[in-house]
């Protein structure tokens, strides 16, 4: 492979790393929180086919857009009453998301289009369209550095580089702020905070609101930017992969990038590699295709070193007695 | 309207379900004294400070703060009125850092430089205050308990509170930690402020407080000075009956060795090794002591001894080695082998708390073919078995058919009790025979401990509650960091000389 071949597969490894990288840190706010959350799957899955929908009765992607974050948001609620409020069992009502969001997105989607649970391809501004930064066709030619930022780093939708924004701007606000210093608190130990005087409930709430609003960009990411439309089961997984990187990435948000950047490496590989003889052995393209699962499995099994959680995780929070 | 009282409680009320926690409490608490609140474990102590605190809500009865009638909906508005908790579980964030700690929900702004620039100056001025040395950086995890404690404290002046109030604060301390501690409140209180004590200890109530209130069942039984009282009179205003606070017992006669540990280790799942190499007899006729500070390798010296943990080393019983390694060392070998072990934490070890008394009493002793057939458990034998043993330990109420969680802390243990006496062991195992036990059946608890080494059996006691030790034992060994740091006769040694050992200092360091 040359280096532009190299380039090639970089470039869509971001493509691909980028709705991993937006649930991941969505992810990161709740659990962070105490929250654990089995349904960002169920929640991508809403936002992206609302977002399609939305965006193709409109023709406005950006109306897409607010449309999947408000479908995310309302399961987060129903996440958030369900687990804060009610104190229920998180991982259940997780999972009750994610059969709601798989079942409805597809009854809805043929009530409304009667295609089979797809809906109308999008074209135009009905989809994110990729952003060339500036210069880069000047500087294509310039040797290695000219593709790296023509190639590589041009010509993405504007939400590659929001996610990749939302990294630092993820680590500023838990280490550097107030409410970061106290969201991570209730995940730690959330009778600290309580008896400090600041609301567990509050807090918690606003941890699983934050990640409403960035699963719903990722799913509107998949049928709106990535995709061209909604298409049944759309978000194949995804969801569960990127809490596998979470975990890859004990919970910290540069981490997640890397975490997030090697499964979208290898969702690449195994897209471009559709056949491919290793020393003379075919290697299927089945497995390729299933490297990311294969990775996602490795890393919950534990294989790959010791990853605490947040203490207070997964726990409802109820005072003594 | 009194300037002089700091806080005043009128008849304050809580009730969780059919339990009355609190009933129709009234105190008064002068400004600038240190107040002691004494009673018995459930007597209602910690939820009326929780009250206080704003953690939980009184059904009725109203507080006011210097004179004011003050509102508590939630721990904010208590902050906000001065009073400042330090929680016998601490309220900490463990993987934060002290300043961390100290900050949370008191920030000055939404960004985290300023307050903690803030924090870190004002701590050293408390710190050198009142001699409360602690590493601002130091992550709590990292930190000792008398630190964390410190910490708690530092969290409260922080918020400038001027009521203190700290619940069974010297429960994890050393007595030279607890000292200090008491040095600190003194100091506290020579500068104005007010601080409220609760314990169930005696000792600290004479020695620290100023006046004392004393609780029993929910109720305020007693206000007094404590200059005009004495322990015997506040013991039998808690339990409210005379109470015998010495052990009345023989001078041991000891027998044949019973047990012998040789170079005991144990390394725990983290690779910590919690036993450094233990040597210890037992013979029969004797209680051996171990005093220490919890988290010394006692919990894994009566773990590897009742047969659940494995390690390296030798144990000898009646002079027969026994398999600490292999998959033959289990409860059930121990048993056999005539150990019986009243476990440290009988709530989670010693009873499964939904299980009725009956179908406890049985518990590690199921294939006695009293109550086995083999295949079906002979549930008659177990009950009479168990009402039979209710009698004899005056649990109660003799009920076989009530879940063990629904008895008292002091039945559950004489529940635990009978069922691992009456098995008739060379060798019983106990730890923390009396703690969460009301003083009526530690009474009851210690006469049983004697009456058995009377009948020539070797006991291994463990209890971090030094009194007791001093009590009980006609030997006592130390434990420090995994170590036996010596032995001592009881009537050879004082509090002083153990509470140094504790803390991992021998005479030739002192």
């Amino acid at each position: 492979m040359d280096f532009l071949g190299v380039i090639q597969l970089l470039d869509s490894s971001l493509r691909l790393a980028t709705p991993l990288l937006l649930a991941c840190l969505a992810g990161l706010f709740s659990e962070r929180a105490g929250i654990f959350d089995i349904g960002l799957e169920g929640k991508m899955l809403a936002s992206a086919f609302f977002s399609a929908a939305v965006a193709s009765y409109t023709g406005s992607v950006w109306i897409g857009l607010m449309a999947g974050i408000g479908a995310s948001l309302v399961l987060a609620a129903i996440h958030g009453v369900a687990s804060i409020t009610f104190r229920g069992n998180q991982l259940i009502s997780g999972v009750a998301i994610n059969f709601l969001a798989s079942g409805l997105t597809v009854v809805i989607g043929e009530a409304w289009f009667s295609l089979g649970g797809r809906t109308p391809q999008l074209e135009g501004a009905a989809r994110f369209q990729e952003i060339t930064l500036p210069f880069a066709n000047a500087v294509r030619d310039v040797p290695y550095l000219g593709p790296i930022y023509a190639d590589f780093l041009s010509g993405h939708s504007i939400l590659v580089y929001v996610a990749l924004a939302l990294v630092p701007i993820t680590w500023w606000v838990l280490f550097r702020t107030r409410f970061g210093l106290r969201l991570r608190a209730v995940g730690e130990n959330p009778a600290a905070v309580d008896t400090a005087g600041v609301s567990v409930v509050g807090l918690r709430y606003a941890a699983v609101m934050i990640c409403g609003v960035l699963t719903g960009i990722a799913g509107a990411y998949l049928a709106t930017a990535l995709s061209a439309g909604f298409v049944k089961e759309m978000s194949a997984g995804r969801g569960f992969i990127a809490l596998a990187a979470l975990i890859f990435a004990k919970w910290r948000p540069w981490y997640a990038l890397g975490a997030t950047l090697l499964f979208g490496l290898l969702e690449a590989l195994g897209n471009r590699f559709q056949s491919l003889d290793l020393f003379g052995i075919p290697i299927p393209t089945q497995f390729m295709q299933a490297l990311p699962y294969i990775l996602t499995v490795v890393i919950l099994a534990g294989f790959v070193g010791r990853a605490i959680p947040p203490r207070a995780g997964g726990e409802p929070y109820v005072k003594e007695r | 309207m009194d300037e002089t009282l700091a806080i005043e409680l009128r008849g304050i009320s809580k009730a969780f379900g059919p339990v009355q926690a609190n009933k129709d409490i009234s105190i008064q608490v002068k400004r600038g004294t240190i107040h002691g609140i004494i009673g018995e474990n459930g007597a209602g102590k910690s939820t009326l400070m929780s009250i206080l605190y704003g953690f939980y809500r009184a059904d009725s009865g109203e507080v006011f703060i210097g004179g004011k009638k003050t509102e508590i909906p939630d721990s904010q508005a208590a902050i906000d009125a001065g009073i400042g908790m330090v929680f016998q579980h601490f309220k900490l964030v463990e993987n934060f850092t002290v300043l961390e700690n100290v900050i949370l929900g008191a920030e000055d702004g939404r960004l985290l430089k300023p307050s903690l620039a803030k924090a870190r100056k004002l701590l050293k001025k408390l710190a050198d205050d009142y001699e409360m040395d602690v590493d601002p950086d130091a992550i709590i995890e990292d930190l000792g308990v008398g630190q964390q404690q410190r910490v708690e404290i530092l969290k409260a002046l922080y918020r400038e509170a001027d009521i203190l109030i700290l619940d069974e604060p010297t429960g994890v301390l050393t007595p030279a930690e607890a000292d200090h501690l008491f040095r600190i409140l003194k100091g506290l209180r020579d500068e104005g402020k007010t601080i409220i004590l609760i314990t169930h200890k005696l000792r600290e109530i004479m020695e620290i407080t100023d006046t004392v209130s004393v609780m029993r069942r929910g109720e305020m039984t007693a206000t007094v000075k404590t200059a005009e009282t004495s322990p015997e009179q506040l013991a039998e205003l808690m339990v409210g009956r005379k109470v015998l606070l010495r052990v009345d017992k023989t001078p041991a006669t000891p027998g044949a060795v019973v047990l012998e540990v040789e170079n005991l280790r144990v390394v725990d799942d983290r690779n910590v090794e919690r036993l450094r190499g233990i040597d210890l007899t037992i013979r029969a006729g004797e209680v051996l002591g171990i005093a220490g500070v919890s988290g010394n390798g006692q919990s894994e010296l009566l773990e590897i001894l009742g047969g659940y943990a494995k390690g390296t080393g030798v144990i000898r019983v009646n002079g027969q080695q026994i398999d600490i390694t292999g998959s033959a060392s289990d409860a059930r070998t121990r048993r056999a082998r005539g150990i019986a072990h009243v476990p440290e934490d009988r709530q989670r070890e010693g009873l499964i708390m939904d299980y009725r008394a009956w179908e406890n009493i049985g518990f590690g002793y199921h294939d006695d073919p009293k109550f086995n057939s083999g295949l079906l458990m002979h549930n008659s034998a177990l009950k009479t078995d168990c009402v039979d043993k209710m009698e004899r330990f005056d649990v109660r109420p003799p009920d076989p058919n009530l879940a063990a969680k629904n008895f008292s802390g002091g039945n559950q243990q004489k529940i635990v009790l009978a069922r691992e006496i009456e098995r008739n062991p060379d060798l019983l195992l106990i730890g923390q025979p009396t703690r969460g036990v009301d003083i009526g059946a530690i009474e009851f608890i210690h006469q049983q401990i004697v009456a058995l080494r009377d009948q020539g059996k070797a006991i291994l006691l463990v209890s971090v509650e030094l009194d007791e030790i001093m009590a009980l034992s006609d030997r006592i060994a130390v434990m420090f960091d995994g170590r036996i740091m010596g032995e001592r006769l009881p009537s050879e040694t004082n509090q002083g000389e153990l509470g140094l050992l504790m803390a991992g200092i021998t005479e030739d360091a002192a």
